[in-house]
């Protein structure tokens, strides 16, 4: 049955899922979501991450992820052009620790 | 344009979409609209009367929330979002709603860890635990033997907890905590206590012993060394998957920084609620000073979150004091409060267990009449009207009686 | 031509971090002090 799981070792940084951008991504329904002021906390019920998403924009993509067909798609949507790297890179780390997850 | 320059470029663009570029501590230390978790006592009765209790419990207040009051407490807790919350008192499953509550919880998806001795924990209670969701279980004990344990929290605690491990074991609940509070006795045990949990399946929490509530009067004897803390920060370092609540962020001042914040969370990202309601900074400070209103006053818990005057000077940037000339100040940050305030050293001051000495020092400098006195609180009293810290004979109630 | 790689190497990397950092920053729940 579920519950709160606890790892016997400390969370690695090893990819939970390995991030394509071409793919369809949502956020994780095992995360609780919420907003501050300069971003937004995310915990993971599951892994029991807790993750900061450090810019609005990162919150309104990971919010909006599930509305597009493609990772790439909802970054070009939501994104200034010049970071789109950055924000790919951003949203790697979070599938990462398990927050966005393959639709 | 040069490599260098769209580099820079990029970074500052990214800087713009980016509100506040601090770091999480920075953000952490300011404080937030909501806790992230926090610890709920519910309540003061104790079957247990453990030398170093930080709540000093035994005696069930009488103005204990009610169950609709306690509920209240969790809806407002799902409003602001907080995470999950850490139940102990006193013994939480003394409470005659302690199901109730549990699952009121996290029916709501507010995570339910709760710390207890185990005399209740039965296998039919151990079963019901397993069928719920998000929740947690951690069983305290403080030695890896019944003759360390038993001295600090009493004569048959010990195979009560293992009683309680092995019921949620049988019964299929997954990993556990179990949870240890380091002391000079059981730092030569810790091997073994690894060695326990890994038996289980469980995961090993080691806490740091604060000089709190009954802990006043046991902390001389009871805490650790200088350097049995060395021998600890190093053995911690090595097991990156022991659980530490960063309680031992005194301890980064000796080299690379444990895991965890390295901060005092206390007021700005977690607190406590007590069993009568009152909110004070954490669960170490149950003192007037550190009180920071009750959750019965019109505005609520969110109200004295967000409110109170204890909590918005604890939001602002703490005085280093004599602290402030010492390199590892930014790694320590002066220590635990509780600590200090306990043991009647100054705030802006170092911890009494500064890795460096500077503590040991204080201490020594400081009047006989300064450590504050052991209140009362709720402990059991004896016949001329002083606690019983002594360790009493306890039972593991039969199945029967559950 | 090593000393040229070398240098996109490094400017790579440090970029990397910069950027992560500014956007995604991870604890444990465990992590924060004041609580049981």
């Amino acid at each position: 049955m579920r519950r709160l799981l606890s790892t016997t070792e400390a969370p690695s940084p090893v990819a939970e899922t390995a991030f394509a951008a071409d793919r369809a991504w949502r956020l994780n329904p095992q995360v609780a979501l919420r907003d501050e002021a300069f971003g937004a906390l995310a915990y993971h019920y599951g892994n029991r991450r807790l993750v900061f998403l450090k810019s609005r924009t990162l919150v309104t993509l990971v919010s909006a992820l599930a509305d597009y067909p493609s990772a790439s798609e909802a970054i070009a949507a939501c994104v200034p052009e010049r970071s789109h790297a950055a924000y790919e890179r951003a949203l790697a780390r979070l599938a990462a620790s398990g927050v966005i997850d393959a639709c | 344009m040069p490599a260098e320059t769209a580099e820079a470029a990029e970074i500052a663009e990214i800087a713009e979409t980016v509100e506040a570029p601090l770091s999480l501590k920075d953000r952490f230390t300011h404080g937030l609209d909501a806790p992230i978790c926090l610890t709920w006592e519910l309540t003061y009765a104790c079957n247990l009367a453990c030398v170093h209790c930080l709540s000093s419990s035994g005696r069930r207040d009488p103005a204990e929330l009610t169950a609709d009051e306690a509920r209240r407490v969790v809806d407002e807790l799902v409003d602001m979002k907080v995470f999950y919350v850490n139940l102990g008192g006193g013994e939480p499953m003394l409470r005659p709603d302690f199901f109730d509550l549990v699952g009121y919880a996290v029916e709501r998806r507010v995570g339910v860890k709760f710390s207890t001795n185990g005399t209740r924990l039965t296998a039919e209670r151990a079963r019901r635990l397993a069928a719920l969701d998000y929740l947690d279980v951690q069983v305290s004990i403080d030695g890896a033997t019944a003759a360390t344990n038993d001295v600090v929290r009493g004569e048959g605690s010990f195979a009560a907890a293992r009683m309680a491990m092995d019921n949620l074991a049988a019964a299929g609940f997954g990993p556990f905590k179990i949870s240890v509070v380091v002391t000079r006795q059981n730092v030569e045990e810790l091997d073994a206590l690894d060695a326990l949990a890994a038996s289980y399946g469980a995961q090993l929490r080691l806490t740091r012993l604060r000089p709190s509530g009954r802990g006043i009067d046991s902390w001389d004897a009871l805490h650790p060394t200088a350097s049995q803390q060395r021998r600890l920060y190093h053995w911690l370092l090595e097991r990156p998957g022991v659980l530490t609540g960063d309680s031992f962020f005194h301890l980064s001042a000796l080299g690379e920084p444990l895991d965890g914040l390295n901060l005092c969370g206390a007021g700005r990202v977690v607190c406590l609620i007590d069993p009568v309601g009152d909110v004070y900074a954490c669960p170490f400070v149950i003192d007037r000073q550190f009180l920071a209103g009750n959750v019965r006053e019109a505005g609520g818990f969110a109200g004295v979150w967000r409110s109170s005057e204890l909590f918005r000077s604890l939001r602002e940037p703490q005085s280093a004091g004599a602290c402030a000339s010492c390199g590892s100040f930014d790694a320590c940050r002066g220590g635990c409060m509780a600590a200090k305030f306990f043991t009647g050293l100054p705030l802006d001051g170092p911890d009494p267990e500064c890795v460096h000495g500077h503590g040991e020092t204080a201490l020594a400098s400081l009047d006989t009449g300064s450590r504050p006195h052991a209140a009362i609180g709720h402990s059991k009293v004896g016949v001329d009207g002083t606690p019983v810290p002594v360790p009493t004979p306890v039972r593991f109630r039969s199945p029967a009686r559950t | 031509m090593l000393a040229e790689d070398q240098d996109t190497q490094d400017i790579e990397d440090v970029s990397d971090e910069d950027v992560d950092e500014l956007l995604v920053e991870e604890v444990s729940i465990d992590g924060m002090c004041g609580v049981y």
